[in-house]
């Protein structure tokens, strides 16, 4: 096993994990009938509050916190404006990434330059001392920091509340069909309305990972399209959580390799190589929208559509 | 609930042009309480901001130079807007326009010939067109959501300009700066205003504007455009074919945003650089909205728009303040505009609903 094997597939998994909580977010809230368009926004936001967080009192759960509040308060921008007076949501959601973007860059300004240690990891130096599998295992499936854990368990999570839990339906069928939704009793905006906070906080969670532990600094426009990816990753999932999950490590994974193909002595200018995700992200999404039964068979079907209840 | 909307039934013809208005007037109470959130007098900040930018002739002339590209771009994005087809890539656009504009105007470099304008406006455009056309091909073709497609060709677009400035343009004279070297003077477009930057794109933005205004108002494609976008039913029944609105609408929004970044090089640029444009492309989305998606209106709007770029670049050198201050002037205007937009088609009843039931899921 060559020498850069290991901090390869380590950088992988911190580089998908930002893609896994934004995305996992963005599912729930297509899944109740509503497009944010916003994700970029609310990521960055979240990346520039956790980081400012951190710095400022130096504790690693306070800043996670702070990026995934952060997250949902400009989620809550979004959910007032589409849901309760009704703004077009393609519209509303390029405004949030717009302000988003400005935003952090005005929070950042003091920020740039500085450091935070990371997250702690957890360690296990006597298992790391069995030869060949100790590392391996050691490394690789003990050594991350806690949000990698908890985005997986957040997967498997969303997963059993959509279709499992009774409340879970209840989002389902809101995304479906609103007004049938709302003739049986179901408070539509209110469903609504949560499930764009939690994408709200998951978007944040996303963008603190990347300025706690992906980077870890702060620099403007940082998230660098990583929130659009995250909106196309869920058309590519067919809005399925486990898609999700292995769409974003294919995600993560394409832009270590574009990091690391240089150091394999790759003649390719970097910047061609910088193209692949966003390459990649179009190539995807032809392949799975060119069938458009398929599309409409999984698409919510009340994606983007506003609800006014009359009486 | 104390507070209801109620469907008017029709749409406020007053309220479509009071939004905007209101919005603006939101945004700057948001903006004295932003300003005194950043520790500076709000009253000096804001005339700092709005005022004296446009004090001087230099100043007024500014508004001119950083509006062309804003209503270029924003009367192009109109007309897809109002049809349903989000081109949200026109910040993309504007960059392969102005590699395509720049790059004729590089091959040329010691061209004297008066048709080298001519030719690089038109290659701005088609430089446009084509890195539009793609997401019109894959939506068409493959059904594929133009607007993360034309979102991701943006990244791409600008790597590109990367990759140029950085290898095979950068300047054999200069001093291994990422730049290419200047234009020749037959590839800059001539000032309007002598001892200002005000250069003739300006009058380019003011044919958009009326070209936009005819089709809209007189051409058959208007009104496809428009029915296709309020009533896409009525639309295929009537045969307006969808696919050809998607064609037309992305390549025209193409053209004009390549023809604005070939004005950008060409005019107040006059050499390639890494920052082509400060985020034009989507500072234009904001133009088309205040603008209400109409040529006459996006004028208007490009000019605001560009005051506060302007707004934004002296309030640093003066009060010392970040300049994406602009960035967030421009995301709030957005909101209290989309906001106010509600009263469009709806009015605020304060009161209990009349009937029991009518009010129960809005809570």
């Amino acid at each position: 096993m060559p020498e850069w094997f290991i901090p390869f597939l380590l950088s992988v998994v911190t580089a998908s994990t930002p893609f896994v909580f934004a995305g996992i977010g963005e599912l729930v809230v297509e899944k109740s009938g509503v497009l944010n368009l916003g994700v970029e926004g609310m990521m960055i936001v979240g990346a520039v509050s956790a980081f400012a967080a951190g710095v400022t009192t130096g504790s690693g759960p306070l800043a996670v916190f702070t990026g995934a509040f952060a997250g949902a308060a400009m989620a809550l921008i979004f959910g007032v404006l589409t849901l309760y007076l009704l703004s077009n949501q393609v519209a509303t959601g390029l405004a949030l990434t717009l302000f988003g973007l400005g935003l952090s860059a005005l929070m950042g300004h003091g920020m740039v330059g500085k450091t935070f240690p990371g997250l702690p990891h957890l360690e296990f130096p006597l298992l790391e001392q069995i030869p060949v599998i100790g590392p391996l295992i050691g490394t690789l499936l003990l050594g991350h920091d806690v949000l990698v854990y908890f985005s997986v368990v957040l997967v498997i999570a969303v997963g059993w509340f959509l279709n499992k839990s009774r409340a879970g339906m209840v989002l389902r069928a809101v995304g479906e069909n609103h007004n049938a939704a709302h003739s049986i009793g179901y408070p539509v905006n209110l469903v609504r309305l949560l499930a764009v906070l939690f994408g709200g906080a998951m978007a944040g969670l996303g963008g603190a990972y990347l300025s706690l532990v992906h980077t870890p600094l702060w620099v403007e426009n940082m998230t660098a399209g990583r929130g659009w990816i995250a909106l196309a990753l869920v058309v590519f999932a067919s809005w399925r959580p486990a898609r999700v999950f292995v769409g974003a490590y294919l995600f993560g994974g394409l832009t270590i390799m574009q990091l690391h193909a240089q150091g394999l002595g790759i003649e390719i200018p970097p910047q061609v190589l910088a193209m692949a995700p966003y390459l990649a992200t179009i190539v995807v999404l032809v392949i799975i929208s060119r069938d458009s039964a398929l599309v409409r068979l999984n698409a919510p079907a009340c994606l983007g559509k506003s609800f006014h209840a009359t009486g | 609930m104390l507070v209801r909307l109620e469907n008017r039934g029709e749409i406020s013809k007053t309220m479509v042009y009071a939004s905007p208005f209101i919005a603006v007037v939101l945004t700057l109470i948001a903006g004295v309480f932003l300003f005194a959130l950043l520790g500076v007098n709000p009253v000096e900040a804001i005339l700092s901001f709005f005022i004296t930018p446009i004090s001087t002739l230099d100043g007024f002339a500014e508004l001119f130079v950083k509006g062309t590209p804003l209503v270029l771009i924003a009367v192009g994005l109109s007309f897809g807007f109002q049809a349903n087809v989000w081109n949200i890539g026109a910040e993309g656009q504007l960059t392969v326009g102005a590699l395509a504009g720049g790059g004729l105007a590089l091959l040329f470099f010691e061209s004297e010939s008066l048709f080298l304008l001519p030719a690089m406006a038109a290659a701005g455009i088609l430089g446009g067109m084509a890195w539009a056309a793609i997401p019109a091909f894959l939506k068409t073709r493959y059904n594929t959501n133009e607007i993360l497609t034309s979102l991701m060709l943006v990244y791409v677009a600008l790597l590109l300009l990367s990759y140029l400035i950085h290898g095979p343009w950068k300047d054999p004279e200069g001093q291994n700066f990422p730049e290419s070297r200047l234009f020749p003077d037959a590839g800059i477009l001539p000032v309007m205003i002598e001892t200002t930057r005000m250069h003739v794109g300006w009058l380019f933005a003011l044919a958009a504007v009326a070209t936009g205004w005819i089709l809209i108002a007189r051409h058959v494609i208007g009104f496809q455009i428009r029915v296709t976008g309020m009533a896409p039913m009525a639309a295929s029944f009537a045969g307006f074919k969808e696919k050809r609105i998607i064609w037309i609408t992305l390549l025209m929004s193409g053209g004009a945003a390549g023809l604005a970044g070939m004005v950008e090089v060409s005019g107040p640029i006059q050499q390639i650089v890494p920052n082509i444009s400060p985020g034009y492309g989507f500072t234009a989305i904001i133009v088309a909205f205040l603008g209400r998606l109409h040529p006459v209106g996006v004028l208007f709007a490009g000019l605001l728009m560009a005051l506060t770029y302007l707004g934004g670049e002296n309030a640093q050198i003066e009060m010392n303040l970040p300049n994406a201050v602009t960035g967030v002037f421009q995301g709030m205007l957005l909101f209290f505009l989309l906001a106010a937009d509600v009263l469009i088609k709806y009015r605020v009843k304060f009161g209990g609903p009349k009937t029991a039931g009518a009010a129960e899921g809005a809570g």
